[in-house]
């Protein structure tokens, strides 16, 4: 971190020396733009880099900013060093008033979404009369409102901006943060189950994207001292922030500006040399660089050129201290040895036509170790769905530890001690080992080093220790099943729900798992499993729940359920009954 | 204002919703193939029919149209810009688009739709900005007699309320609700829209069953682009335009193919047609300007409150 912040003080230094050297005024207003599209870079970064949720309509803050700024300006004749921090908050709120509605949208719809509001507002400030707003020239006392005769200050306060907008996302980056927006990003259900409220996270990002955006559009009016809406709402703009951070990559604080540092200078400079014979050669730059960039190097220059430096040299292998890793990891409270972890109550749930789940009604021991088993079909993972928040019951109700949880969201539930692991694994694929269980460790409040120690001690407990620096995409399917389990004990969870953890294991991989699973429910976890494999479950599980077509079967020990003719019938079949009789 | 000339703007209003609602109709149908039925998402659509309606304006303008087909001559234009247009979609498809979609996208999961989304987004860029060099700035629009007169409906009521219906826009919304039946019957008879609603719906099973479905997905890009630029070319004789004009469309065209449900070409013409009456009706209480806001607004309510459209069954907001 140290080092990357050197890394910004050395560019900022000789970023400023090139402004001061800079002579010609049109060498000077470029050098002032690129930092600009480089704060918008980041603004879109921030929110569509990390989360995942792309962005059309970053122009909404830029304009609402810049004609803030003027507006200020004329009407009040409020100075531009008042006016623009105010067009970050005129920015941040809108961003928030857009993502209160617009969260509820995923994927291409919510890109199209937000491009409807600056065209929106596009027309709404045509419509009001402000088709070409200009700042009045202050002849007294100029600096206060920010007009400078010397064109190269515009430069450095620019770049004064783009600094502060990457100090600000290389914070984002390492805090908690940063990893609640990529674990979104790579997989939301599975962020909300380790515990991530993400539409207040999304939320966050949005604000400050937008505020970072609304003080760009600020500072742009300032330099171009006239705001006509497509200029400032148009199209090009939200595509150019979109344009320079792809360009450059996602992810990081360097995209953006090595996007806007080659492309505004290009096209620019083209602009000034063709504009007159090739109008519109911008926008054909921008257009043609996005495509070349998705065609070639969908990750981005920065990335790209990353891996091809990284395969020359190879890194140095990333260790982390497993220091005090044991201690760290408390064992999860027992409240008393014995009670009701779980009671259910009559839960139903219909999907269209199919019942999923049928008046089920159950309940968990503490400590034990519960086994759900039935057909395909039957609905067991629709119960952990139900059980962990994922869906809403149709009636019935959940009570966890006394409490009603019916309803609750899977972040509250993963708060209040419930962590699960999923059928189809879920891990974040492009975040290190070590990163995915340190988002289920924010689950219990720790923050900073305390929940990477939490983290490397849940490793620890599930033996990925030695795989905490490799990316989770590279993981055997063992070693994933591992990790999701490690993931929910960062959380110091009371109960685990264990959806298929054996599945599509070897012999001995089961054995392994099938230890942990003991070990975890000695230590005092609660654990739920549903599996297939009889033979494994029958030694593993205290209880079985046998649901069928979405209605419980049967439940009871081991023994009486494989004895149970109803259950032999409906699932285990005949063979079993020839087999063990 | 009395009540007999509040019905004469309302019919007024309705009459041209309908009208500009049909051509709306059929350029969302155009792109119901490609989003709804293909599941790609093209950000560049609106500017195929910014194509199409300059492929019509030099078509009218050079070809000597009129001395063969007399007033006719714009829906000749605009017929014309099918063929070209289905040329540029079939190549932007070949060598661009392709590269991202099909069961080579489908393995790039969710990544899949923002390469495809902002891949066409450089297309779209591509094309307004190189609209601009080829075209000019200046607006234009194809003169036609027909679009400066009406037939009058009427007096309905006493002697006060009539209705004026512009002969250019009937003839042009014919011709979109002819177009539009035509292409529903050859999605759901033809062998070749069989296939392409199969290569379209799951690839992967198309693939196993036989169809060569970069050629069908291409043909669908090529057919979803040209249909959506007949509608521009009949679109460019009422209404002046110039090379930028495909960004407002874009916003129309998907809140009607999601109103129509994805995945219904005929539920797309349907909610295409809304969306005009809905353009037109605002300006019974909204100043002119604010037309689009209005058209925003309601795509914003559409996606936000139903998603699945108000014809379509439920789909997943994914």
């Amino acid at each position: 971190m140290k080092r990357q912040i050197a890394i910004i003080g050395a560019f900022g230094l000789v970023y400023a020396l090139v402004v001061a050297a800079s002579e010609h005024s049109y060498y000077q207003l470029i050098l002032t733009v690129v930092p600009v599209w480089a704060v918008m870079g980041l603004s879109w970064n921030l929110l569509s880099g990390y989360s995942g949720f792309v962005s059309f309509g970053h122009a909404a803050f830029f304009g609402l900013g810049a004609y803030f700024v003027a507006l200020a300006q004329i009407q009040w004749g409020l100075s531009p060093w008042i006016g623009i921090p105010c067009a970050g908050v005129v920015g941040g709120l809108a961003g928030l008033v857009v993502g209160i509605p617009t969260f509820r949208l995923r994927g291409h719809y919510f890109a199209l979404a937000m491009l409807a509001y600056p065209l929106a507002l596009l027309y709404v400030f045509e419509w009001l009369g402000y088709q070409e707003l200009a700042l009045p020239m202050q002849r007294e006392s100029p600096a206060a409102y920010m007009q400078f005769s010397d064109h190269r200050i515009y430069g450095w306060l620019a770049l004064a901006l783009m600094l502060a907008a990457m100090l600000l996302t290389v914070w984002v980056e390492r805090s908690r943060f940063g990893m609640s927006l990529v674990a979104i990003r790579e997989d939301e259900a599975a962020a909300e189950a380790a515990g991530i409220r993400t539409v207040g996270w999304k939320l966050r990002a949005i604000t400050v994207s937008g505020a970072m955006a609304g003080i760009a559009g600020g500072f742009y009016a300032v330099v171009l001292l006239v705001v006509t809406p497509p200029a400032v709402f148009g199209m090009l703009v939200s595509a150019q922030a979109l344009i320079v951070a792809m360009f450059g990559g996602v992810g990081t604080v360097w995209g953006a500006v090595i996007g806007a540092v080659v492309l505004v200078p290009l096209s620019e400079v083209l602009h000034a040399q063709l504009g007159d014979k090739i109008p519109g050669i911008q926008g054909v730059v921008y257009g043609i660089a996005i495509i070349a960039v998705i065609l070639l190097a969908p990750e981005g220059v920065f990335w790209k050129v990353r891996d091809l430096l990284s395969r020359r040299i190879k890194p140095a292998p990333v260790t982390r201290e497993p220091a005090g890793a044991a201690e760290v990891l408390p064992r999860p409270a027992r409240a008393g040895g014995t009670g009701r972890v779980f009671e259910v109550e009559g839960l139903s749930k219909a999907f269209g036509g199919l019942q999923a789940v049928r008046d089920v009604s159950l309940h968990v021991e503490r400590g034990e170790i519960l086994g759900i088993i039935g057909p395909n079909g039957a609905g067991k993972t629709t119960l952990f769905n139900l059980l962990n928040g994922f869906i809403r019951p149709d009636r019935g109700s959940i009570r966890l530890e006394g409490r009603d949880v019916t309803g609750w969201h899977p972040y509250e539930i993963c708060a209040a001690g419930v962590g699960r692991t999923f059928q189809v694994v879920r891990p974040f694929r492009r975040m290190s080992v070590h990163d995915n269980v340190v988002v289920g460790a924010y689950v219990g409040g720790q923050t900073g080093a305390q929940a990477h120690a939490v983290a490397e001690a849940a490793l620890a407990h599930v033996g990925l220790s030695g795989e905490s620096g490799r990316p989770a995409g590279q993981l055997s399917n063992k070693q994933l099943r591992l990790l999701e389990i490690a993931r929910a004990l960062a959380g110091k969870p009371r109960v685990l729900l264990l959806d298929e953890t054996l599945a599509g294991l070897g012999a001995t991989e089961v054995e392994e798992v099938i230890a942990l699973v003991r070990k975890l429910a000695a230590d005092g976890t609660t654990i739920v499993i549903i599996e297939h494999t009889m033979q494994a479950m029958v030694r593993l599980v205290d209880r079985f729940v046998v649901l069928n077509e979405g209605a419980l079967l049967a439940q009871g020990q081991p023994a009486e359920i494989t004895r149970n003719e109803a259950v032999i019938d409906a699932y285990l079949g005949r063979r079993w009954r020839t087999a063990n009789a | 204002m009395n009540v007999s000339q509040l019905a004469e703007n309302f019919l007024q209003a309705l009459a041209a919703g309908l009208l500009t609602g049909s051509i709306y109709g059929l350029m969302c149908v155009g792109l119901s193939v490609i989003f709804g039925v293909m599941r790609v998402i093209n950000f560049a659509h609106g500017d195929f029919m910014m194509l199409g309606m300059y492929v019509a304006f030099y078509a009218f303008g050079l070809l000597g149209l009129q001395v063969v087909f007399g007033a006719g001559a714009p829906y000749v234009a605009a017929l014309l810009a099918a063929p070209v247009v289905f040329l540029a979609g079939v190549l932007v498809h070949r060598f661009l688009v392709s590269k991202v979609t099909g069961i080579r996208g489908s393995t790039l999961a969710a990544e899949g739709h923002y390469a495809q989304l902002i891949l066409t987004l450089g297309v779209a860029l591509v094309l307004q900005n190189g609209g601009l060099y080829l075209f000019g700035s200046a607006p234009v629009s194809i003169p036609t007699p027909l679009a400066s007169s009406a037939w009058e409906v009427g007096p309905l009521h006493g002697d006060l309320v009539s209705v004026f219906v512009n002969q250019g826009q009937t003839v042009a919304a014919i011709i979109a609700i002819a177009v539009v039946a035509a292409f529903v019957v050859f999605m759901g008879r033809s062998q070749l829209g069989k296939s392409l609603r199969a290569a379209a719906d799951n690839p992967e099973a198309a693939t196993y069953m036989g169809i060569d479905v970069n050629r069908a997905h291409r043909l669908a890009f090529g057919l979803g682009v040209a249909i959506t630029a007949v509608g521009g070319g009949l679109l460019a004789s009422g209404t002046s335009f110039q090379p930028y004009v495909g960004l407002e469309y874009v916003i129309v065209m998907y809140a009607g193919v999601v109103l129509g449900g994805l995945g219904s070409v005929s539920g797309a013409f349907f909610g295409g047609l809304t969306i005009g009456l809905v353009q037109q009706m605002s300006t019974l209480f909204l100043p002119n300007q604010l037309q689009n806001t209005a058209i925003f607004v309601v795509f914003l309510a559409i996606v936000l409150l139903r998603p699945q459209g108000l014809f379509g069954r439920a789909v997943r907001r994914t």
